[in-house]
């Protein structure tokens, strides 16, 4: 019969339309401003910088490697290096970045800055409204804005979060294992050099005596 | 017979389009359709010459969207290509991560882990059921179903498009494939996420098909309309759902078993006529089998790594060599051609993009329709700016 076709459709069209008003899994859509789907854990945005502690600055994980900016596949990452060094959360002197900015307006949120990063110094941001009324420098962001504290991070991203820290915890104690152990082969090396430095003596004699003994 | 002969009258089915003559009253009108026109699909141009309603000529006028994506591959690291991949089909951005993934694994021979070939079926197999659908859903729009289906397309997509964001950290520019392997390993409750949503798909193509496919409005103007002859569609390289339309039987799942589809269990829908009915058909079709794959695929997903350890991400330097490796992309053969000197970034790069190749047919199938087919016809071709201007 002509018309079943559109007639059946109707019924479907009428099945959903009265749906919504039935189920609460059908309805599909949230009213913005006030209601928010949670983001997804992993979701990603804009990077941002990890520091320790309380002081942005003093605790910046990056040391100016310049991987990321090396690698970043727009090229919106610019890093200065600094001339002087600062203390690393292992307690290793390293240098730091005196200008890390990052353009927003050209990034495109690829997250391979982070995937690269050898020192967990760079993360993906869930903040999305970041709208601004300058264009150019609302969008470039410098590494005072870019800091976010470990803290931060644990929030937006739990999960990975916690592995991060277990990894870093895990290379602290590696290093502080390989500084004991390099401290005990120093001072073992150190009692070495005053055995080696104590034995010419006793040696010497004996040499001496066999010299002696062979004259 | 001559072999100059022969030649004309081999190249006389398919080389030159049918010549439509103007009924002589009247003067031809040109239109040019586009570049903004909602139907475009972006910014397309078609210059049509008209005889009345009948199109006489028609120009397809691509390049608006042209963001230099493969010489900016050939500049920059192999790595660094990856996110640009999800900026050509953007509906699809998975499949292209995977067929550029492919391309490299082959350049350098390197070895997939099981766990993740399960997982880049999986998840190229959502991205052809939602990629069809919206598909369908922008079909019926340009008949003038003005959002009903497409909605409903949307609404399903977008449970897709967040599993995508829960695994990958990005709805659309996922981002996920590595030269390897995969970027993040799957959870547990993702997969169940995913089981949930593949149970309810089977539903949503039932809803789909009783809200259209009987529809007497959508066979009467899309029956008939907009026919690709088979020998027309493999001599212009045509592929995909469309190819299948025609009645070829040619999916690169099936003949090139690229990761591990020859483990599932799946039929090929072909079609009979070549109209845009039977594109339509296909498609639907195609999202049954896609959610037949998704299920075993979510069964027998095995444990295991997910990144070949000895894979590289940083000082990636492929050996001196060029491959190329293709994918059964949800709009056709999508290719990637690498050719290596040894450095750290391509020699050349070259994408073959089904959309650019599906649309050269466009003139063709037009040649003789209504102006108002043109729309209908150039939605069932299903492309994506992105990638036909590259």
């Amino acid at each position: 019969m002509l018309g079943e076709g559109i007639v059946k459709g109707m019924l479907e069209t009428a099945k959903n339309f009265a749906g919504s008003f039935v189920s609460e899994e059908r309805l599909t859509t949230v009213e913005y401003p006030e209601q928010r789907i949670p983001t997804a854990e992993n979701a990603r945005v804009f990077p941002f910088l990890v520091y320790d502690g309380p002081e942005w600055e003093a605790g910046l994980r990056c040391v100016a490697c310049q991987i990321c900016e090396k690698e970043c596949p727009p090229k919106c990452i610019y890093i200065e290096k600094s001339k002087d060094k600062k203390p690393d959360f292992v307690g290793k002197m390293q240098i730091y970045p005196a200008k890390f900015d990052i353009d927003i307006s050209v990034c495109m949120s690829c997250q391979i800055c982070v995937e690269v990063c050898p020192f967990e110094a760079i993360k993906m941001d869930t903040q999305f409204e970041l709208a601004t009324d300058d264009r150019f420098g609302g969008l470039l962001l410098d590494r005072e804005q870019l800091a976010k504290s470990n803290e931060y991070y644990h929030t937006i991203h739990p999960t990975e979060a916690s592995e991060v820290d277990a990894r870093l915890a895990q290379e602290k104690a590696a290093a502080e294992a390989k500084a004991k152990a390099a401290a005990e082969a120093a001072a073992a090396k150190a009692a070495a050099g005053e055995a080696a430095k104590a034995a010419p003596k006793t040696d010497a004699p004996k040499s001496d005596s066999s010299a002696a003994g062979s004259n | 017979m001559s072999v100059a002969e022969t030649k004309t009258e081999k190249l006389d089915g398919w080389n030159r389009p049918p010549v439509i003559e103007p009924d002589g009253e009247g003067e031809l009108l040109e239109v040019a359709m586009g570049p903004h026109h909602p139907s475009t699909h972006g910014v397309f141009r078609m210059d049509v010459a008209l005889d009345g309603e009948r199109v006489i000529r028609l120009k397809p006028v691509f390049g608006y969207l042209h963001r230099n994506h493969e010489k900016i591959a050939e500049g920059t690291t192999y790595l660094a290509s990856m996110p640009y991949t999800d900026r050509l089909d953007y509906f699809c951005s998975l499949s292209n991560n995977w067929a550029y993934a492919l391309a490299v694994e082959k350049l350098v021979g390197q070895e997939v882990p099981e766990r993740a070939e399960y997982i880049r079926v999986i998840l190229a197999e959502l991205t052809r059921v939602q990629n069809h659908a919206s598909t369908i859903g922008f079909l019926l729009q340009e008949m003038g179903a003005s959002g009903t289906p497409l909605m409903y397309a949307f609404r399903e997509r977008e449970k897709i498009l967040d599993l995508f964001e829960s695994l990958t950290g990005s709805r659309m520019m996922c981002n996920y494939m590595r030269f390897g392997g995969c970027r993040v390993d799957i959870s547990e409750p993702w997969l169940a996420a995913t089981r949930k949503v593949v149970a309810g798909l089977p539903a949503f193509v039932d809803e789909f098909e009783a809200l259209l496919s009987s529809n007497e409005i959508l066979m009467a103007r899309c029956q008939g309309v907009g026919v690709l002859k088979p020998d027309l569609a493999v001599n212009a390289g045509i592929s995909g759902p469309m190819l299948r339309a025609s009645g070829v039987n040619y999916d690169i799942r099936k003949i090139d078993h690229y990761g591990v589809y020859d483990r599932f269990k799946f039929r090929v829908p072909l079609g009979d006529h070549g109209d845009i009915y039977d594109r339509y058909m296909v498609r639907v079709l195609e999202m049954r089998e896609s959610i037949g794959i998704l299920n075993q695929a979510l069964k027998e997903i095995p444990s295991g790594p997910i990144m070949d350890p000895k894979a590289k991400i940083r000082n990636f330097r492929p050996k001196a060599g060029e491959a190329y490796g293709r994918i059964e992309a949800p709009k056709g053969e999508l290719g990637f051609y690498l050719i290596s000197d040894g450095g750290p970034n391509p020699y050349r790069y070259r994408v073959r993009p089904p959309s650019l190749i599906n649309l050269t047919v466009l003139e063709d199938m037009c040649l003789g329709q209504n102006v108002a087919d043109v729309v209908l016809i150039f939605g069932s071709v299903d492309i994506v700016l992105g990638e036909v201007d590259r």
